[in-house]
């Protein structure tokens, strides 16, 4: 039920009301119009992370980095033995 | 896309698994909350790469197994009404009821759909206005700001024929009831991702430093669940307990605000019964008063029900983590996804459906 898939805005359109401001976002090739109301700092190009047609947040991709640095700091077994 | 691929990476997920091997000296049991992580433990193996003596425990986390009968009741008797559209989430279809289903009724001539998002819910009422649009709004906090902004425009545009039959629940109240069970087993938790992508993971901190139980805020890839389970264990045998954040290209500590605010302006938090869990306190949320109007338990009358849930389905002892699926006598007997005894072999998310789909050996 908490299924959200990641999806990347490709056109906005806005609203008067920020609650009804919406998005066309492309989830690997399927592009479905998505409300964009809880992620008021989303641009074209950003990743959003999707759930029942709301985007919830968008994909920070600085932590996102930081944790593939935590990949190499644990496990790289081979390099330190 | 790359954010995914890197998480599913099989050399990857080889390091994790090795590094957990090479940080855990005893034995630990570690509840992962979420039925999307279980579904993911599952289907990728991750329960039989890891070391014999981590024992994974399945929660409660899966918002369709744990909606109370009466709701499905409830469903039933609004649904079968001749002038009402029902609206629903796939798998709330074949959750079973006291005596019928939704799909059943479905069949049998009900005017039940299944959406995508409530949204569309909104669009129905809008083309269909001299029929009752009704929503099944199940999920946790995950799922509730997609509701509260349906309801919000349901306001905003003045619509009398849609309404809400709210089910919501919330995920730390049953946290703190299972860790304060004296059957509790659970030594580490991986917390909810998607729920604190919308909560935060503040409501965590003193539920951690209470029970003395490390929580790690966990994303649902196998290399998402191989590093929240790392962190886990790491503080297992440091013997400290405090809040994680393994998912933090998605989770903020303070969660996402503005879905916050609305949540708050739609809903209020109440006691809610939890199937197999009993009555949760804190556990639920309802419309609150100023939106009574698109309330359907208030538009319809659906009090006279008397519920009857299975006596052989074991829903409770699975939900709590205190049997796997295969322990229960009916598991791949009586009871099959194709026919569900209870909710957990129904929805894509629970621990029995997860089993039963991927395990051809139990």
């Amino acid at each position: 039920m908490c299924l959200a898939v990641p999806g990347q805005i490709i056109s906005l359109q806005d609203h008067l009301d920020p609650l009804l401001r919406c998005g066309l976002v492309n989830f690997l090739g399927i592009r479905k119009e998505i409300s964009l109301a809880y992620v008021p700092e989303a641009k074209i190009n950003d990743y959003v992370i999707v759930h029942a047609g709301f985007a919830l947040a968008v994909l920070d991709e600085q932590e996102a980095q930081a944790s593939l640095q935590v990949h190499q700091e644990y496990t790289d077994f081979e390099a330190v033995s | 896309m790359k954010q995914l691929s890197t998480y599913r990476d099989a050399d990857l997920t080889q390091k994790w698994v090795k590094a957990i091997a090479s940080i855990t000296t005893q034995t630990w049991n570690i509840m992962e909350v979420c039925g999307g992580q279980t579904h993911s433990i599952i289907k990728y193996g991750i329960d039989q790469l890891i070391p014999e003596t981590i024992d994974l425990i399945h929660g409660p986390g899966c918002p369709v197994c744990v909606t109370p009968i009466a709701y499905i009741d409830k469903a039933l008797a609004i649904a079968e009404q001749t002038d009402v559209i029902f609206c629903s989430f796939g798998d709330m279809l074949r959750v079973p009821g006291s005596a019928n289903d939704l799909l059943n009724l479905k069949a049998q001539g009900a005017d039940i759909r299944v959406v995508y998002s409530p949204m569309d819910a909104i669009s129905l009422a809008q083309l269909n206005p001299h029929r009752q649009i009704v929503f099944f709004a199940v999920g946790f906090e995950t799922t509730v700001p997609t509701t509260a902004l349906a309801v919000y425009k349901a306001q905003q545009l003045r619509l009398p024929n849609f309404s809400l039959l709210s089910c919501h629940v919330r995920v730390p109240p049953v946290v703190s009831k299972l860790f304060n069970s004296p059957n509790n087993r659970v030594q580490g938790l991986l917390g909810a991702g998607h729920v604190s992508s919308v909560m935060g993971y503040h409501e965590y901190l003193p539920i951690a430093s209470q029970y003395r139980i490390p929580i790690v805020i966990t994303g649902f890839e196998p290399v998402d669940i191989l590093q929240g389970l790392f962190f886990c264990i790491k503080q297992l045998e440091n013997g400290q307990y405090e809040v994680e954040n393994q998912y933090r290209r998605v989770v903020k500590l303070e969660g996402n605000l503005t879905a916050q605010q609305l949540m708050q302006k739609v809903f209020v938090t109440v006691d809610r019964e939890w199937r197999g869990l009993g009555k949760i306190t804190g556990g639920g949320l309802a419309l609150n008063g100023n939106f009574s109007e698109w309330d359907a338990e208030q538009r319809f009358n659906t009090t006279s029900n008397i519920f009857k849930e299975s006596s052989i389905c074991k829903i409770g002892d699975i939900l709590q983590g205190l049997i796997k699926p295969p322990q229960c006598p009916e598991f791949g007997n009586r009871c099959t996804p194709e026919h569900p005894v209870g909710a957990t072999m129904v929805s894509s998310e629970g621990a029995c459906a997860a089993y039963f789909r991927y395990r051809s050996t139990y």
